[in-house]
């Protein structure tokens, strides 16, 4: 087979998967949080008639928008994709994931497409509680389909329920055992705690910028940083007792990929030492400069110290995951995690010193701190995903028996096309998105004197729309 | 042999295809008729008119890819390999025209707003002649060999790909026109008026032409339509389109019932559609994969049935509850940007 500027065509396939998916996902980790946040708020609005709600609801529901646009776009991208590129595996797979996507799409999709017309546009057509249940069902439909591909993605990872049939597909055995395959309630409830962690610090970090630039008086920009807050100082604890949990399942059923974020080649029959850094080194099967605390790894993963951890000495070296990519991965995640709750704990001794919204160090770093969910949240992926490797369907079939036969030259041309679609667009989107948030909440008169609308009439049909909640909040 | 899942499940794929392509049909046919609408205030009421529903229309064409991988996961294999190019086009596509419409009223300069404005036609277009383009490659057969596909990464492009792929994007132009004559009033309906009758024409000439050419890429395809006696089956599709053509050229004289002229559209399309099923059947890819080849085991069928079972229903009820809540002619001073 030939290449394509030096890579095989199963390797740029990876390459285009790991983008795309990458890429899609950063929307979805978004916008899974924000739908309950915004469902959060027009309830609030609706139970306390309190007019800073609304308006916080205005202001994010612009932005959930353009997310929401991305997150289908790249998606619909995403269902093809294991079609164009992944036929082989399709095509065993099919049997069983097929029918898990499409409960998905039947589930959730429809769901969420169906209601965010009415919870964008229709306010004024359907009523206040028409469109709080519409605002409700998006913000389920979210969750709905992050619980069926997560399924997926958690069979492929600790299969079971099938047989294998003449032809070489996997054929549904047990529905259930499939659903509920052993990592999946911890990689579900990883990954929804860490939608919600990832919005909670964009909304803080939107808060904190403008507490900085001296809107405290902004009741709007004061409630949208308390609640992130809270919501920090709750969840970052919560994800990291998860995050632990799951990598006690990771150790049961794919003890090699633990080996490699713990950077251990060697197997270690009386206690591993915890490797804080160091640089893996495949080749020679061994971490360079390491700083390690002996025993520690022992008792964080077996809870003694003495307790035996295999290596990835314990397999052939072409079934070892690619070693220094899941160390590090790891590493950013982790220490992300823990940097988050430190955002949080930090915030809940501002709030009972009563200096919350004058603590502008605390600003500052939930300012830096705003996009920390994303790189966190990819670094997981990251991890898990090269982790799983050299399996698609782990300790069943190879990644590299899975692909398409296409030329490495189809492939690497949509991949280049890929490349520079989706930074000039989902570019532009984070651009305007920006744009949006660099704007404070403001009462409806001030936003539609700014034009914060373009040019769209739109603002207009809205306040006639809207006159009878004004006159009720006042 | 209506007790059989897999004849059950081919008959689902092809009404959510068929959703698909008259739904998501018009909201890109508004997208390619949008260099006719220069001005930005039409432009801006031809892109409400489909803002709230084009995300739940284009959900159609995942539940198709889901589906297809579901149900007939070989044809899944074999078919997206196979039309490598043309559908990494259309993905492309939709993401361009998907963002327009937010993006466009997002836009802080006339340059960047006409820069969305032309993302979304060229998408939308692009789009619209892949989606014909695979039909055309689909009807003219595609290699196999084991389980996979076995031609080259060009053989989807030949004339007849071509003719189909500009013949749907015609008549997604169609159904967009018909749309816009039920949902606005004014100048700009006796406009789109006048464009529905030429588009009518150019689509009728199409499905002429790619009738006349079908029967002559294979064999099986002129022995079903020209010999006795599944002609009998085959010959009633063509009379009634010509019926239905001309009911819906005397609609678009008329004064009233705007909402005709679209659904005789969607009546054409129909009949389209199931010509074209009449043409494959019992093929899921011609000339070699049967339904039965490709379908999955008996267990996903009955799981995913459960599924459908319970909520395609509840799904076009409120798909339907949605277009009710924006029923009626549009308020060109409505939206919420």
């Amino acid at each position: 087979m030939q290449d394509f500027l030096g890579l095989d065509a199963v390797t740029l396939a990876r390459i285009q998967f790991g983008f795309t998916v990458s890429f899609h996902f950063i929307f979805p980790s978004f916008t899974i949080g924000l739908a309950s946040y915004l469902a959060v708020l027009n309830a609030l609005w609706l139970k306390t008639r309190d007019e800073t709600y609304l308006r916080l609801f205005r202001y994010w529901v612009k932005i959930f928008a353009i997310v929401f646009a991305m997150g289908v776009v790249s998606g619909i991208v995403m269902s093809y994709q294991f079609g164009t590129n992944w036929s082989v595996f399709s095509d065993k797979a099919g049997p069983v994931i097929g029918p898990l996507m499409a409960y998905e799409v039947l589930t959730a999709f429809f769901l969420e497409a169906g209601f965010l017309g009415i919870m964008l546009f229709g306010r004024s057509k359907v009523g206040e509680g028409l469109h709080m249940f519409a605002t409700a069902m998006v913000a389920v439909g979210t969750a709905i389909s992050a619980t069926w591909i997560l399924s997926v993605n958690s069979w492929m990872q600790t299969p079971q329920g099938f047989t294998i049939g003449e032809n070489g597909q996997y054929l549904p055995a047990d529905w259930m055992q499939i659903i509920f395959n052993p990592s999946f309630p911890y990689r579900l409830a990883h990954a929804l705690t860490a939608s919600y962690l990832t919005t909670a610090l964009v909304v803080g970090g939107v808060g904190a910028w403008h507490l900085l630039r001296g809107r405290s008086r902004n009741t709007g920009v004061r409630v949208m940083f308390s609640m992130a807050m809270w919501m920090a100082a709750v969840v970052a604890p919560l994800q990291i007792f998860i995050g632990d949990q799951h990598g006690l399942n990771t150790l049961e059923h794919q003890p090699m990929k633990v080996a490699a974020m713990e950077g251990h080649f060697e197997s270690h029959p009386d206690g591993a030492p915890l490797i804080l850094f160091g640089l893996p080194d495949q080749d020679a099967q061994t971490v360079r400069y390491k700083i390690e605390v002996p025993k520690l790894s022992s008792l964080i993963l077996t809870h003694s110290w003495d307790g035996a951890l295999s290596g990835l000495d314990a397999v052939p070296r072409d079934q070892q995951p690619p070693v220094a990519i899941v160390f590090w991965s790891f590493r950013i995640m982790v220490g992300l995690g823990f940097l988050m709750m430190g955002v949080g704990l930090w915030s809940l001794w501002a709030r009972w010193r009563g200096t919350l919204y004058d603590a502008r160090w605390l600003h500052r770093l939930a300012v830096v701190m705003g996009p920390s969910g994303f790189v966190a949240v990819i670094a997981g992926w990251i991890t898990t995903e090269v982790g799983r490797q050299p399996w698609v369907i782990y300790g069943h079939l190879a990644t590299a028996d899975s692909h398409s036969p296409l030329d490495a030259a189809a492939v690497g041309t949509s991949l280049i096309a890929f490349v520079v679609v989706y930074f000039l667009l989902f570019g532009s989107g984070v651009a305007y998105i920006l744009r949006l948030m660099s704007k404070p909440p403001e009462p409806r008169e001030a936003r539609l004197k700014d034009g914060a609308g373009p040019m769209h009439a739109a603002g207009l049909g809205a306040v006639h729309g809207e006159s009878s909640e004004r006159g009720t909040a006042q | 042999m209506l007790t059989d899942l897999t004849v059950i499940w081919a008959l689902l794929l092809a009404l959510s295809v068929f959703i698909y392509v008259v739904l998501d049909g018009f909201d890109l046919g508004i997208g390619i008729l949008y260099p006719l609408f220069p001005k930005k205030k039409d432009r801006d009421l031809l892109m409400n008119a489909v803002a709230p529903v084009w995300d739940g229309n284009e959900t159609w064409l995942v539940l198709g890819g889901g589906g297809l991988m579901a149900a007939f996961p070989l044809a899944y294999a074999v078919l997206l390999p196979a039309l490598y190019p043309p559908i990494i086009i259309m993905l492309l596509a939709l993401v361009f025209r998907g963002v327009a419409f937010e993006f466009r009223w997002r836009a802080s300069s006339a340059f960047t707003r006409r820069a969305w404005d032309a993302s979304f036609f060229w998408g939308s277009l692009l789009a619209a002649l892949m989606q014909g383009i695979t039909l055309g490659a689909l009807l003219q057969g595609i290699r196999v060999e084991g389980r996979a596909y076995a031609g080259g990464w060009w053989d989807w492009l030949t004339p007849f790909t071509l003719l189909t792929g500009v013949a749907v994007a015609c008549g997604y132009a169609l159904l967009g026109t018909c749309y816009l004559n039920w949902k606005i009033e004014g100048d700009i309906q006796t406009r789109v008026r006048h464009l529905a009758r030429r588009l009518g024409v150019a689509t009728m000439a199409f499905i002429v032409a790619v009738s006349l050419a079908t029967p002559f890429l294979a064999g099986e395809y002129y022995l079903r339509w020209f010999t006795w006696p599944s002609m009998l089956v085959a010959a009633p599709v063509p009379i009634l389109l010509g019926l239905i053509a001309l009911g819906f050229a005397r609609s678009l004289f008329a004064q009233g019932r705007d909402w005709l002229p679209f659904l005789l559209a969607l009546a054409m399309f129909a009949l389209c559609f199931l010509g074209l099923g009449l043409s494959i059947w019992p093929n899921v890819i011609p000339p070699s994969i049967t339904i039965w080849d490709a379908a999955s085991p008996h267990s996903s069928q009955v799981f995913m049935l459960w599924g459908a079972g319970i909520m395609l229903p509840i799904i076009l009820g409120y798909t339907a509850y949605a277009y009710y809540v924006f029923r009626g002619k549009l308020d060109p001073e409505e939206g919420y940007h």
